[in-house]
């Protein structure tokens, strides 16, 4: 029998940015509630580490809160929800105040303010930075700080399988601790999901081994449609081979990004002029999709590079100096240095764009909310959607603050008014989740290797839902993920061992992304139209008139993908044209 | 440059074996690859037992640190090609419990960390409206180097004291401890100070800076433990003179 190891009040599934502030909300909305922290890996490895550039929240005079609130509207290209848009705007700024008085070591103007930098789609100075490993202070300084909260219990290293659901209410989760292999039933009044992204789902990505898309799958599969997939966020500069990402703070900072004859390209993309210093909303400081776009073009008309690890363009940060890269770009510095043996002081760095973030997740209203009871979610697993088609730079880390926070503080309110226990019926389901996991253990007799179909699966994904799409590859697409889903079912794996199952946990993290892909797929295929990050080559135009809407991806009976639509949340923005470099 | 190099990797199941043996795989040795490719290989193509850890590689997680021919570091950050010809011997961080293969215990530095109180300590903190509390670059620096911990904990497999001393604290949650001292706009430094107290471990490191060297992010554990050092003789010698004086 699945054992039930505990019953919290709240159980956070993720232990990055968004989890562990959501944590310090519940904690702090109603210290007398249980909250457990459950992650599959130590929470000060999650992914939220390798965000660098900084964190978007308007402090100066001479910005606004609606200027932040256009730049973000109009950079998702009119599909963010207005009224999400901001709330965000407004609590931003003090988010990211409260982790200044938590500790963060934000960079620092000389006479000890806040210093904010530009950053790619930004009209003024609002990116508050911890020199360029901002996203590292934040979750250490979220972490160190969430341990002064005795209760808070943390479930390091454990892996959550299946969301239990009951009576139309999500009651708890199965897990996996992974030193032991024990599986067991952590109950709950409600269940936050905080896993971050599915960059995974790529072969060519800046994101950690981890990010699998594993709560967005937990979602689907309860029953909780996925918003807005087929929105994914090339990011225009990462490094070729790694696909580490070198931040967009160093084009902030002044850096150019240059075609095989030292040309600045953006110019011949509708994003401005050449200037020597960086203009806001301009050139450089476009925005992603754009960005990445142009590098596409750039790579039709033979202006790029080629290296054993494809196409690449350049990025020149040399006329910078030796003393700002050092104070403002430090660990790009030392990326370059460990990582591509160049030395961007007097180097140019190859880049090249590399899928990087997940606009779409599990829907959520403005308080992190989804549509089944108990459930909630925040941070890059969930879909506000305050970034609409294409995300600014710098808005993600303040997004698992603000929607940490406000999903931390409704489960909250929502668990302290349950008081039912769990039913048998959870138990049942628990029961039947340990023998399917217990089964993987047993060797099915099944030869398909992990790695063979990931492979696929990666393939199939860079070819028809990169940062150009058509209809006939994302039809061909969706019928490859389908049949990949049920090559899945005979799964080989080798490892028997109970004891910190890594391969074990790698088929369950394959069969999670191959949900997640399915729903980026079939989402892409419906969207006939090229709005933001999806850009479709036989729907070269944006379509507000058929368009102007979320896309839901809801699980069917038959394990099909079934698509719907939510009209996006207009309030002070009507649709215009997204103008950049004028 | 052979383009294959041989990986000799500690294997330890507890479930059919008491002690560690060693596997040999023969891995490619790409210019680009890094110890971690070379585990991601025999993990994908030779063998899906190999357990370890990882996940960011690019060197802030803290995940992947092993000995590699008895140094310890990150993989994802030391590359197959400085082995040329090989073999390289990947072995669990040394002075941790295993788990299994190279994946090892480290229950104890998070128990530690937690008891010098990693956070900001204030009697009073002013309202979010007042905006934020002034901090200048100078002020910042004073405590930023120890800020740079990604707890990876190469410094415990370095150091020799904790090998010896288990109830040591360690490199890498003094440092920490200091991080926090440090910084203007804490006021936790005796709290944390009684804490560290406690631990007799502390007088044991002489000073031999292991866990500088093997720092991959350059926080200097070593310089941070003789500051502490300076601070609590300081305050003990106060204790002993005036005990008024001490809060």
């Amino acid at each position: 029998m699945c054992a039930v190891s505990a019953s919290h009040d709240v159980v956070l599934v993720g232990g990055g940015g968004a989890g562990l502030r959501a944590a310090i909300a519940v904690a702090e909305t109603n210290p007398r509630l249980s909250i457990a922290v459950v992650s599959k890996v130590y929470p000060m490895r999650s992914h939220t580490v390798s965000a660098e550039g900084g964190a978007a929240g308007a402090i100066r005079p001479d910005d606004s809160l609606d200027e932040h609130a256009y730049d973000t509207i109009s950079g998702g290209d009119w599909l963010s929800d207005q009224d999400a848009v901001e709330a965000f705007v407004k609590e931003a700024p003090q988010e990211l105040l409260r982790l200044e008085r938590w500790g963060c070591p934000w960079s620092r103007e000389p006479d000890g303010r806040i210093a904010v930098r530009p950053f790619g789609g930004m009209k003024k100075m609002r990116t508050w930075f911890a020199a360029d490993k901002t996203g590292f202070h934040m979750l250490h300084t979220l972490f160190q700080t969430s341990l002064k909260y005795a209760s808070v219990t943390r479930y390091d290293e454990w892996f959550v399988t299946k969301l239990l659901v009951d009576d139309g209410r999500v009651q708890g989760v199965v897990a996996i601790e992974l030193m032991s292999g024990r599986i067991e039933a952590i109950t709950a009044r409600a269940v936050i999901l905080c896993t971050g992204g599915c960059g995974r789902v790529f072969p060519f990505t800046t994101n950690a081994n981890i990010k699998n898309g594993d709560g967005m799958a937990l979602a689907y599969r309860a029953g909780a449609p996925l918003k807005d997939m087929e929105f994914v966020q090339y990011h225009p500069t990462g490094l070729p081979f790694t696909g580490i990402l070198i931040t967009e703070a160093s084009r902030s900072e002044g850096g150019y990004l240059i075609n095989k004859d030292g040309y600045r390209y953006l110019q011949d993309y509708g994003l401005g002029k050449p200037e020597a210093q960086p203009v806001f909303r301009s050139m450089e400081l476009g925005p992603r999709d754009r960005l990445s776009q142009a590098f596409v073009k750039e790579v039709e008309k033979g202006r790029t590079i080629e290296t054993p690890y494809g196409p690449v363009v350049h990025l020149d940060l040399r006329h910078l100096g030796e003393k700002i890269i050092n104070t403002k770009l430090p660990f790009v510095r030392e990326l370059c240095l460990k990582y591509q043996n160049i030395d961007p002081v007097k180097e140019l760095i190859p880049v090249r764009p590399v899928a990087h973030y997940m606009m779409g997740g599990v829907h959520t209203d403005i308080d992190g909310a989804t549509p089944l009871a108990g459930l909630y979610a925040a941070g890059e697993a969930a879909c506000v959607s305050i970034n609409g088609a294409n995300r600014l730079g710098s808005n993600s880390l303040p997004e698992l603050l603000v929607f940490g926070a406000r999903a931390g503080r409704l489960a909250a309110e929502y668990a302290s008014t349950r008081k039912d226990d769990p039913g048998p019926k959870l138990l049942a389901q628990a029961k039947d989740e340990e023998r399917r996991l217990q089964a993987l253990l047993g060797g099915n007799g099944g030869r398909e290797r992990i790695a063979t179909l990931r492979e696929e699966m990666h393939k199939t994904m860079e070819e028809s839902a990169g940062i150009y799409r058509s209809g006939d590859s994302l039809r061909q697409a969706v019928e490859a993920i389908g049949t990949l889903k049920e090559r899945f079912a005979g799964v080989a794996i080798e490892d028997h061992s109970r004891t910190f199952n890594t391969e074990r946990v790698a088929a369950l993290e394959l069969s999670f992304m191959l949900d997640v892909a399915e729903a980026i797929v079939s989402s892409a295929q419906r969207r006939e139209e090229s709005r933001g990050a999806h850009q479709r080559t036989d729907f070269p135009r944006r379509d507000d008139d058929r368009f102007l809407a979320h896309s839901l991806a809801y699980r069917s009976s038959d394990d099909s993908c079934r698509i719907e639509y939510l009209p996006v949340t207009i309030t002070r923005w009507p649709p215009g044209e997204r103008v950049y470099g004028r | 440059m052979p383009d294959r190099i041989t990986l000799e990797v500690a294997r330890y199941r507890p479930e059919n074996e008491s002690a560690i043996s060693f596997q040999q795989y023969e891995v490619p040795c790409h210019k680009e690859w890094v110890v971690l490719d070379g585990l991601n290989y025999v993990k994908d193509q030779l063998d899906g037992t190999l357990t370890y850890r990882w996940s960011c590689r690019m060197g802030v997680c803290g995940s992947c640190g092993m000995n590699v021919n008895g140094e310890p570091k990150l993989t994802c950050a030391t590359f197959l090609a400085d082995y040329s010809p090989g073999p390289v011997r990947v072995e669990p961080m040394t002075n941790f419990p295993v788990i299994r293969d190279l994946v090892v215990e480290i229950g104890d530095f998070m128990r530690k960390l937690t008891e010098v109180k990693p956070w900001i300590v204030r009697k009073e903190e002013k309202p979010l409206s007042e905006g934020e509390y002034r901090q200048t670059p100078q002020e910042l620096d004073e405590y930023k180097q120890f800020s740079m911990c990604i707890n990876c904990l190469l410094c415990y497999a370095a150091c020799p004291v904790y090998g010896l001393e288990p109830d040591f604290i360690g490199p890498a949650a003094i440092a920490l401890a200091q991080r926090y001292n440090l910084d203007g706009r804490d006021e936790g430094a005796s709290e944390r100070l009684e804490i560290l107290s406690q631990h007799e471990g502390i007088w044991g490191c002489t000073f031999v800076g292991e866990c500088t060297k093997v720092c991959p992010k350059d926080v200097d554990p070593a310089g941070a433990i003789q500051r502490y050092k300076l601070s609590a003789s300081l305050a003990s010698l106060k204790r002993l003179l005036m005990p008024w004086s001490v809060p």
